[in-house]
């Protein structure tokens, strides 16, 4: 580690999660907010800074500010998806780093489940969107299917993704799935877009997360000890047309990844816990290759024999990921609260024995975007 | 009653020329004219090198599976036509495009070479669909 200490998450915590009626986005991140600060040690006073993603308002910002009480001095409403918190995490340090606040909140909430919506058609989709293909996963599922014909992954090793991410999610009291699963109830699940079946699918749930991030000054007098960005990076390949992707199979996460590692000064065997973005299982074989956790076309082989349960060599999506824990939308901001729950010590029955260093990567859009942070305790 | 199972694009000045192109059995693509490469989907500025001089051409409707899925769930109004199989075209040209596989599901594989059909859906729209050569 040769990073800087800059910035810090001192406070993360999930509102109400799974299915919440009545609810809606606003409460559901008043809720999280309110409980990240509260784990942090701060008050709505402290929050100098706001960041929130999605769609549900014409300006989501400024709404949610209003709601919350709190004028900040500095709003961004970047949404890209589900590496949009990771991306909030990097705006935050950066401008931490220029000095222009020393408190953020970050907070995401989504009634995905009780009260889906539809995305209309774009000026860019509208040549993919007559011929009825499924969005996102068709895309994912296309990335599937090239991922196979290339390298011969097969549908059992997409499977081992989802067992494995079950097990560590019987190990979350949050989770919403807890019941045991195997590699044949994946396999034997109906199938939604071939290679993909429903239990290569994350969940669709209602809920809200919120971290807080600290300048190093702010972080000293926090409740609990930081979780400093030791580095980050960010890569943008195309928008939802996959047909822009240059190559299906690699990840914008080769070059965030990359960059993400060199400012941390680490490498891959110094990371102890591993959060990535789980869409789909397609998407964790090709973020670990993309990530160069192996080699391209070995992520079928990385996670075959449960190597990614507890108990296993690589612990990976420890709360039981969006596959199993929960889903609200951008998943981003649960790879957050995880790690540093993880590197806090505070994870019980699924605590991966003395994490120091972890990293975090989400996934926005199509396999469109990417954002890694590394994180790590003193 | 197709009509009504299919979304119907929005025309304008990107997209006048590839829709208007297939009612015609024709498919339109772009190329530009200062970097000389192909580019889908139609804009106004090349994506490849910025230059405003770009012009429709007629591809040659030939070129190979990049990769396809089956779809099997589907929200409406597709969700009657399942199972279909979408696929990324990549076109001789080098440019991909999204679009359905017809024929024998079975033969379909990444690689296979495909030529585009025309599907009249309504007077207002024709769609570019492919089948094995």
């Amino acid at each position: 580690m040769k990073s800087d200490r800059i910035a810090a998450i001192v406070g993360v915590a999930e509102s109400d999660l799974g299915v919440v009626p009545g609810s809606n986005v606003l409460r559901l991140q008043a809720q999280a907010a309110k409980r990240a600060l509260d784990d942090a040690g701060f008050t709505k006073d402290d929050v100098e800074a706001l960041f929130t993603a999605g769609n549900w308002a014409r300006f989501p910002g400024l709404m949610l500010a209003e709601y919350l009480g709190i004028k900040p001095k500095y709003l961004d409403a970047t949404d890209i998806g589900g590496s949009s918190y990771e991306s909030h995490v990097i705006h935050a340090m950066a401008a931490i780093q220029a000095g222009l606040f020393d408190v953020a909140l970050i907070t995401y909430g989504s009634t995905s489940r009780t009260s889906p919506t539809r995305i209309p058609s774009s000026l860019t989709l509208r040549y993919e969107d007559p011929f009825g293909i499924p969005s996102p996963i068709g895309h994912y599922a296309l990335a599937a299917m090239k991922h196979m014909h290339q390298y011969g992954t097969t549908s059992e090793q997409l499977a081992e993704v989802a067992v494995a991410t079950r097990k560590w999610a019987m190990l979350n009291e949050k989770a919403y799935k807890r019941d045991p699963l195997n590699i044949d109830d994946v396999l034997n699940s109906p199938m939604v877009a071939e290679p993909l079946h429903v239990l290569d699918c994350c969940l669709v749930s209602d809920g809200g997360g919120a971290v807080v991030v600290a300048s190093a000054k702010a972080a000293a007098r926090a409740k609990k000890r930081p979780v400093w960005v030791l580095g980050h990076g960010e890569m943008t390949s195309h928008n939802n047309s996959v047909c822009s992707m240059p190559d299906l199979t690699v990840t914008p996460a080769r070059e965030s990844g990359r960059r993400a590692m060199e400012m941390a000064g680490i490498t891959h065997k110094e990371i102890d816990v591993t959060e990535v973005y789980d869409s789909f299982t397609i998407t964790v074989i090709l973020t670990l290759e993309a990530l160069g956790f192996c080699k391209p076309g070995e992520g079928g082989a990385f996670v075959s024999g449960q190597r990614t349960a507890p108990g296993g060599d690589f612990p990976l999506n420890t709360s039981g990921g969006g596959l199993s824990y929960c889903h609200p939308g951008l998943f981003g901001i649960f790879l957050l609260i995880e790690a540093v729950r993880q590197l806090r010590g505070e994870c019980g029955e699924r605590q991966v024995k003395d994490a120091k260093i972890a990293l975090v990567n989400g996934t926005g859009g199509t396999l469109s975007t990417t954002a890694t942070v590394i994180l790590g305790r003193d | 009653m197709k009509g009504m199972m299919h979304l119907k694009p929005l025309i304008d000045d990107d997209s006048r020329t590839f829709w208007e192109g297939a009612k015609n059995h024709k498919l339109m693509i772009q190329w530009c004219n200062d970097c000389k490469k192909y580019i889908f989907y139609p804009r106004i500025i090349c994506p490849h090198c910025f230059s405003e001089h770009v012009s429709w051409v007629e591809a040659s409707g030939q070129g190979r599976i990049y990769s396809y899925t089956v779809v099997h769930r589907a929200m409406p109004p597709f969700n009657e036509q399942t199972p279909f199989v979408v696929a990324i075209v990549e076109l001789n040209e080098g440019v991909r495009m999204i679009s359905r596989i017809i024929g024998d599901r079975e033969k379909i594989s990444i690689d296979k070479p495909v030529s585009v059909v025309y599907e009249k859906i309504d007077d207002e729209l024709t769609l570019p669909y492919f089948q094995l050569s």
